[in-house]
């Protein structure tokens, strides 16, 4: 079966790659563009490990098709930081230390970020309802929660 | 997954054409099903017809009805305004499935093509007395489920739209499984244009169905005590390792009285 090519722009830069039929977006993510931040745990779109923004949506990758990606605009945990410099979630999960084995980090972190752009002052009762597509088997919750009020509390303060 | 050819048609001509030619063509709508059930090898298909681009996410309200495109997402119809002010028992019912990731893929023509016994939307699509609008005909939901995961759509046949009659009062609630968010029991109430009716899904070894006796004591006399002692029957009710059948015929009976009260 011949590949497709697929062009889109990921974490602001133009991309292109070639995949199978069969690839997710998480597949082309990983394999094809080395962009290996982006986890797979259940793939079955239940843990929330593979959350990419999809055109300003926070979506599993693990569930999309890598074709279904073509003139896309597509976020990844790669393009959270800027350059060195942490995006303030990443570094109130480092403080209120919110991970454990980290393999869940990098979902929640997209899932955190999508939220805090939507909404610069959720409630922690919005948070919980915004990350209730991420699974933490370690850690837990309430360090998670607690991290991302903070970072909403500190965007506010410097905005 | 197996291999299969892709393709994307931008008309629903084009896409209808794609599916009669060939029995072993798929549609994908949001994928949040379709995409796990290829991944599992449950399904071998030729073909995969991607309907992104047909133009089918849209939401329409008018005085009498709210209609919906077959691709709208959970997430556009939870948010829309326009669903809130007209049925907010839907708006929450999109609001309320499996989650954000889930809901932002995942569609409503998908989830009605699917009939999943669990699914929300069909007792949504059965309380209120909607009808679908497919690519040759319209279907109303009492003739539309015919069992689990089984509708009147041929292989051919793709869902354009559903439209929602604005009903006086509703509400939907359910008794969701924690982790799917699936509804182990969940039952839409409306009181509208075409009476009340009551659809309960999740319980039902057919899939989605109407709870008639339900219905008949709240056209009597629409208030919480006059379903408060309606019990069910389990045998037809579904046992699995989240509930057997008797505890879903008690959620039957406690989640109806609930949905009246929220319905007010």
């Amino acid at each position: 079966m011949s590949k497709h090519h697929v062009t889109a722009t990921i974490n602001g830069e133009p991309a292109e790659f070639l995949c199978e039929t069969e690839n997710t977006l998480l597949d082309a993510l990983r394999d094809q563009l080395r962009l290996t931040g982006t986890k797979e745990g259940c793939g079955s779109g239940d843990c929330g490990a593979c959350s990419v923004i999809v055109d300003g949506r926070l979506v599993c990758s693990c569930l999309m098709l890598a074709v279904e990606a073509e003139g896309k605009t597509i976020q990844t945990i790669e393009g959270i930081a800027d350059g060195e410099k942490l995006h303030p979630v990443q570094q109130k999960f480092l403080e209120h230390a919110a991970l454990q084995c980290g393999f869940c980090t990098p979902g929640f972190l997209v899932a955190a970020k999508a939220l805090l752009d939507r909404n610069p002052d959720p409630t922690e009762t919005e948070v919980r309802y915004w990350l209730a597509g991420n699974l933490c088997r370690c850690t837990g919750y309430d360090k998670i929660i607690r991290a991302v009020l903070d970072t909403a509390a500190e965007m506010r303060a410097n905005a | 997954m197996y291999d299969f050819t892709y393709s994307k048609p931008s008309s629903l001509a084009d896409a209808v054409a794609a599916l009669a030619g060939d029995d072993q063509a798929k549609a994908l709508a949001g994928g949040q099903t379709f995409i796990p059930v290829l991944k599992q090898r449950l399904n071998n298909p030729s073909v995969v017809v991607d309907l992104a681009g047909l133009g089918l996410s849209f939401i329409t309200v008018t005085g009498e009805s709210v209609t919906i495109g077959a691709t709208t997402t959970h997430a556009a119809v939870a948010a829309s305004k326009d669903v809130r002010n007209a049925i907010p028992a839907l708006a929450a019912l999109a609001g309320g499935i499996g989650d954000n990731q889930v809901r932002n893929r995942g569609t409503i023509g998908g989830s009605l093509a699917n009939n999943d016994p669990s699914a929300c939307y069909p007792a949504a699509a059965l309380a209120l007395g909607a009808t679908i609008k497919t690519s040759k005909r319209e279907i109303a939901a009492d003739d539309y489920f015919q069992g689990m995961f089984t509708t009147a759509l041929e292989p051919d046949e793709l869902i354009v739209s559903v439209s929602f009659p604005i009903p006086a009062k509703a509400a939907y609630v359910k008794f969701k499984n924690p982790a799917s968010r699936y509804a182990m029991v969940g039952v839409f109430v409306a009181k509208g244009p075409k009476g009340v009716r009551v659809a309960v899904t999740g319980a039902g070894q057919g899939g989605v169905h109407r709870h008639s006796a339900a219905e008949a004591a709240l056209a009597a006399n629409w208030s919480a005590d006059s379903v408060a002692g309606i019990t069910v029957p389990a045998d037809a009710l579904n046992s699995d390792i989240h509930a057997s059948a008797e505890y879903r015929a008690h959620l039957v009976q406690v989640v109806t009285k609930r949905a009246v009260i929220a319905a007010g």
